[in-house]
């Protein structure tokens, strides 16, 4: 079933009069013959939660915004920056029209007066595209000024970022728009919030995915969308899937399908050869292979009660072969590298739990060392003034609370024997300045 | 090339059209500037500044926080290889390793030829299809070294032709 990865089937989708033979911009069509409020209702109704990671009802996110403000922006999120992450990527090359349509949507339910849509430096391509999409969309009245006649103005302008993971954090991602550093605010007020948008008017900031999901649920109505999924989670989610896995991809799939099934019958994974996944790519608590973490539904609550997060669901494998302490580094690299240095637990803690792993990792550490790093990253975990520090947390605590014996594999003293062999950390770390 | 070439006019027009606020249009315009000098420069820095009506040390802090903006000269090709966790379980740190010795340079280096700078990045989106890199912001995906080792001779190749064309 796909909603969203509709360019496998349909080729040529993302022109326009293709996208248009096959329904679309009808539902904006019908979205504009509703109230605003009448919107978003439907999509509230819909229960469609944020793909880009916290997993917020989208429709309850719109309704925060006040109606009386006369400028308002929607805020697309294309950061697409978490690792294993490479869905938003497809859905704007083979489906853009859609994306666009859900963005106008959502400015049609708020009234909002622009749409930015942010996307990732490297996406420059993309950028392009869009530009196309969105001049074409424009010139058939679906966009830019008194749109399918209604009185309506809503221009649509893409913006790209330049290489920072922190500007897909929702306020970062708003400075980073102003031409500010980009790095994140401090809430309340938030985005929706008077003050604390775009240009601090009030702001609805969406994930790529998340907007791609409303025109057809303007087409199809609430009640269908509801029907796929479960009940916390309605609708399909795309499935991003890498690391140890023969058929690597992205595959959309209804929420609640369970993990064994995507791994093992699409992805083709053995399921006897899974030690590890991360299932929200490296910001979200690893579980380890078993039976019981297979048989999961790949739903918001369900990976919850597993004492993990879907979040962007950005699954990376590994198999028997991979030390969980070279994971840890790894993670641990990332979130060092992308810290923005604005508090202090999170550029320190990253700095010295980079430092430590590496030590472990040449062989050199003590016992000691890992319940070093394990109280440094708790300590960190809700100190700070992002998610980032929290997620920076993770990867320590709970690869050491899972597979203790990987760590300890480096940090026993073992005289006559040689100690085991660590990937080679890399070289060359570059830190962002601190503001 | 100053940011002032007729030929920038139009599109950094169209920037500062899209934002209520100049200072919006300094991500771009330091594309702008990285395109016409080859890297960030100053002076590049500086005509930001003032389209931008921005204090230059602001435009300087924000080049230097975002990765894609380069402070330094480069060779002609910039590899970005992507070294993060999926594409390291599919063999991306060798692929790297590999590719620097190839090339005779360190992470953040530049070949003898002045050709090719190589650099490690974060996850860029493309995670099924490792080992794989952006040279100069475009991508090649599913690499391996024989593949690198004959894209580089081409590119080598090419450039010989082209200068003894030109009588060089
Ligand atoms: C450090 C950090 C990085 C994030 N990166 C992204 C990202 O690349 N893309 C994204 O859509 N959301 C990202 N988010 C989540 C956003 O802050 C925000 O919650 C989201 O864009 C809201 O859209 P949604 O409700 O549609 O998911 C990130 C959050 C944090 C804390
Ligand atoms: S938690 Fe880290 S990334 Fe987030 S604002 Fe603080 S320093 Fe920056
Ligand atoms: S990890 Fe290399 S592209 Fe994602």
């Amino acid at each position: 079933m796909r909603l969203l990865l509709r360019g496998r089937d349909i080729p040529d989708l993302h022109q326009l009069s293709v996208y248009q033979a096959n329904g679309g911009y009808e539902a904006l069509k019908r979205a504009l013959a509703m109230q605003p409020a009448e919107v978003i209702d439907e999509v509230k109704a819909s229960g469609l939660r944020g793909r880009g990671g916290a997993g917020f009802p989208a429709g309850v996110k719109w309704s925060f915004i006040p109606q009386n403000e006369p400028i308002k922006y929607v805020a697309v999120n294309a950061d697409e920056s978490e690792t294993g992450t490479f869905k938003d990527r497809e859905i704007m090359e083979d489906n853009p029209h859609q994306m666009i349509e859900g963005a106008l949507i959502c400015a049609w339910a708020i009234q909002a007066t622009a749409v930015y849509i942010y996307l990732r430096g490297e996406f420059w391509d993309i950028g392009d595209l869009l530009e196309d999409c969105i001049a074409e969309a424009e010139a058939a009245g679906f966009a830019g000024k008194n749109i399918l006649g209604s009185g309506w103005s809503c221009p649509v302008y893409t913006h790209l970022g330049a290489g920072a993971y922190i500007c897909g954090e929702e306020s970062a991602m708003l400075s980073s728009l102003e031409g500010v550093l980009g790095q994140p605010r401090v809430r309340p007020p938030f985005p929706a919030q008077k003050g604390g948008g775009l240009y601090k008017e009030a702001t609805v900031v969406n994930n790529v995915e998340t907007l791609t999901n409303v025109p057809w649920i303007l087409s199809n109505g609430a009640a269908a969308f509801r029907a796929i999924g479960t009940e916390q989670s309605a609708g399909t989610k795309v499935f991003c899937v890498s690391g140890h896995v023969p058929r690597p991809g992205n595959y959309e799939l209804p929420l609640g399908t369970p993990l064994r099934e995507l791994l093992v019958d699409h992805a083709g994974c053995d399921p006897e050869n899974i030690k590890a996944i991360l299932p929200s790519g490296g910001s979200g608590p690893i579980v380890p292979g078993t039976d019981e973490v297979l048989d999961t539904p790949l739903s918001y609550e369900a990976m919850q009660d597993l004492g993990t997060i879907l979040g962007s669901a950005s699954i990376i494998v590994m198999d028997n072969t991979v030390d969980m302490t070279w994971v840890a580094s790894k993670v641990t690299k990332f979130f060092t590298h992308e810290s923005c240095g604005k508090c202090t637990p999170c550029r320190e803690g990253t700095y010295w739990l980079d430092k430590v792993l590496d030590r472990i990792l040449a062989g050199e550490g003590k016992p000691e060392d890992v319940q070093l790093i394990d109280n440094v990253a708790k300590n960190m975990a809700g100190t700070t003034l992002c998610a980032l520090g929290d997620f920076a947390a993770n990867p320590i605590i709970h690869t050491i609370s899972n597979f203790p014996d990987d760590f300890n594999a480096h940090v026993q003293p073992k005289p006559e024997e040689e100690k085991p062999a660590a990937s080679a950390p890399r070289r060359g770390r570059r830190r962002r300045a601190s503001a | 090339m100053s940011l002032h070439d007729p030929r920038y006019k139009a599109r950094i027009a169209s920037h500062l059209a899209k934002y209520p606020d100049k200072r919006s249009a300094v991500m771009p315009l330091l594309y702008i500037a990285q395109e016409a000098y080859g890297w960030v420069s100053p002076k590049g820095v500086q005509e930001v500044a003032e389209i931008c009506e921005m204090d230059p040390t602001q435009v300087k802090s924000i080049a230097g926080f975002y990765t894609m903006y380069s402070e330094r000269t480069k060779g002609r090709y910039w590899l970005h290889v992507c070294t993060d966790l999926p594409c390291a379980l599919n063999g991306a740190e060798t692929f790297y390793r590999e590719l620097q010795d190839y090339l005779g340079v360190e992470e953040g280096g530049t070949s003898e030829d002045g050709l090719f700078t190589v650099e490690h990045v974060m996850c860029l989106a493309a995670c099924d299809k490792a080992p794989m890199l952006q040279c100069n912001f475009r991508y090649m995906e599913s690499l391996d070294m024989e593949k690198m080792k004959a894209w580089i001779e081409e590119r080598r190749a090419e450039l010989e032709a082209a200068g003894q064309g030109q009588g060089a």
